[in-house]
């Protein structure tokens, strides 16, 4: 066999790279277009306002909003305190490393196995039953090793001169970390927490051991709900293809495509910042 | 002034401890409710029997099948997705133009946050009734868990390796082109050794994340009991097993379910660990 001349395999490489590229951009373009031309039309204020018995999603939404935000509420002060002592209040030790470490573990879990230990703990043993706190609780635990590590990240990435400059001024710590650190950090951090709540739209495993499925508007963080990638599965498996079924998901893609352009416009002020 | 700062100091202490707290606690607990059941079982047997019966009496909780289809699944997503990943990556470093990288890059994110429901869904819709056409069967089988996955890994193993790759100092690349390597022989003989941990702690993050996927693969894999035969046989993973039936297992078929988790999470600690101390080489 001859060898192929450098030139060739140089063009057959690119190709190869291009094609790569675009039957990864082709899959994401074919779910997206395909959710959208099914469901746009059937999204209608109707269609949003309305209670599930009249063909809405309306209850999932509420549901949705809910758990996502009490998630963040109580993640969010978590993860950003630990960070914040992780990297202003110690220096390198066993517990920075064993968070750390603890961290890059838990990121890796699967939402199944978080959806295992809230039934059990949240909904059982402390006898929550399956009720948004539930969820929301669950949900907090497993953006927590984002928000950490991308809080961490935002912190360490503001200039030491500022720290200097504000003790130099003669600030207490926690002055520097309140009133310079965090407003310079505040684009990344945000950004964490932002996809945090992402994951928590889209999160069904987790979220359905523990917050369960019943199909009403929740009044209390007690009460059972079912978000609307929840709804999305149960329809899509227990009652086949229907109007509403395109319309939860061009809903639930919808919310995903604002998170994530809200996300990725934050991480771009946060790096234009300091460069 | 002075006790304000140390009480703050302490709060924030509190707030690290319950961190980590709560993160043990998950670990702590699936092995609490998991392991003694491993170890009443007859071990050889929960691993190498198929017979997963919870409503016999007496009732038998044995789980090849699942590993079987967990870790051909995987196999399976992994040929159909890392030289796809990969491809992605040397492409948004190596030889996107600017322009194309700016579009592409978010594009590709926005793979991670399409709920996993969705790519079930699409899969059931299109996947399924295709390879029901084409090769017969039901359709729900491997072949169809594998390419779904396969799509669910891009974005981990993609933004990684392009981590990886672009870390590469520039005058490696430099150096490369001006002994007169092409793009291609630069990129396979340097750019990828280079950043060889990297890459690697990508693909071993992307079977982690096969591993554990559950609702896209309950939605494709028909969820049957057996071993699967072929790439056209049905098939359960750990994870869907737990998904099913978790919701309405009590006693020891709970009990089942939390060793199954155990497992699962013994398989992602291994994975998450290789993963881990390749991208220390890296930076060691």
């Amino acid at each position: 066999m001859r060898r192929m001349s450098p030139q060739t395999t140089q063009r057959i490489a690119t190709s190869l790279f291009w094609l790569a590229a675009a039957s990864a951009v082709s899959v994401l373009l074919f779910i997206i277009v395909f959710v959208f031309i099914k469901g746009l039309p059937v999204i209608r204020p109707r269609f949003l306002l309305m209670s599930p018995d009249e063909g809405g999603v309306f209850s999932s939404i509420v549901s949705t909003v809910y758990l996502a935000v009490l998630a963040a509420l109580i993640g969010s002060p978590l993860g950003v305190g630990t960070a914040i002592f992780l990297t202003e209040y110690t220096r390198e030790s066993m517990l920075t490393r064993v968070v750390r470490f603890g961290a890059d573990c838990l990121a890796g879990i699967p939402s199944i196995i978080y959806g295992l230990f809230g039934f059990i703990f949240f909904v059982l043993y402390l006898g929550m039953g399956f009720s948004v706190l539930a969820g929301s609780l669950i949900m907090a635990l497993m953006i927590l090793p984002t928000v950490i590590r991308t809080s961490e990240e935002a912190i360490r990435s503001v200039p030491h001169e500022y720290r200097d400059v504000s003790y130099g001024l003669g600030c207490t710590r926690w002055q520097m970390v309140t009133r310079v650190v965090l407003p310079s950090a505040l684009p990344g951090i945000v950004t964490g927490i932002v996809l945090g709540i992402g994951r928590c739209v889209s999160e069904t495993a987790a979220v359905m051991l523990t917050a369960g499925s019943t199909l009403s508007t929740p009044k209390s963080p007690l009460d059972s709900c079912r978000t609307l990638s929840v709804h999305f599965y149960v329809k899509a498996t227990e009652e086949g293809i229907s109007d509403e079924l395109y319309g939860s998901a061009a809903v639930l893609i919808i919310a995903i495509v604002i998170i994530n352009t809200v996300s990725y416009w934050l991480m771009h002020q946060a790096m234009k910042k300091f460069s | 002034m002075r006790w304000k700062e140390r009480i703050i100091e302490k709060a924030l202490l509190l707030v690290t401890l319950s961190s980590i707290l709560g993160l043990a606690l998950i670990t702590v607990f699936i092995f609490k409710e998991g392991v003694p059941f491993i170890l009443k079982q007859d071990i050889a047997r929960f691993f190498l029997s198929s017979d997963w019966w919870p409503a016999d009496k007496p009732p038998a909780f044995n789980i090849l099948s699942m590993i079987v289809g967990t870790v051909f699944v995987t196999i399976g997503a992994m040929i159909l997705g890392v030289p796809l990943g990969l491809g992605c990556a040397v492409f948004l470093t190596e030889h996107a133009p600017r322009s194309v990288a700016a579009v592409l890059k978010p594009a590709l994110e926005l793979l991670a946050g399409i709920p996993s429901v969705v790519y079930g869904f699409i899969g059931m819709i299109f996947l399924v009734p295709f390879i029901r056409y084409f090769w017969g069967g039901t359709g729900f089988s491997m072949l169809a868990g594998a390419i779904v996955l396969s799509i669910m890994i891009l974005p981990t193993i993609i933004s990684i390796s392009v981590d990886a790759i672009s870390a590469v100092p520039r005058s490696y690349r430099d150096g490369s082109i001006a002994l007169g390597a092409t793009k291609w022989q630069t990129t396979h003989m340097v750019i990828i050794k280079a950043a060889r941990s990297g890459i690697v702690s990508a693909i071993i993050l992307g079977m982690g994340r096969a591993v554990g996927e559950t609702m896209a693969v309950i939605m494709v894999a028909g969820n049957a009991k057996h071993v699967p035969r072929s790439i056209l046989s049905a098939f359960r993973t750990l994870t869907s097993t737990m998904g099913l039936e978790m919701s309405y297992a009590t006693g020891d078929h709970q009990k089942a379910l939390f060793a199954v988790g155990v497992v699962l999470f013994v398989m992602i600690m291994i994975l998450n660990s290789i993963a881990l101390l390749a991208s220390k080489r890296r930076t060691g």
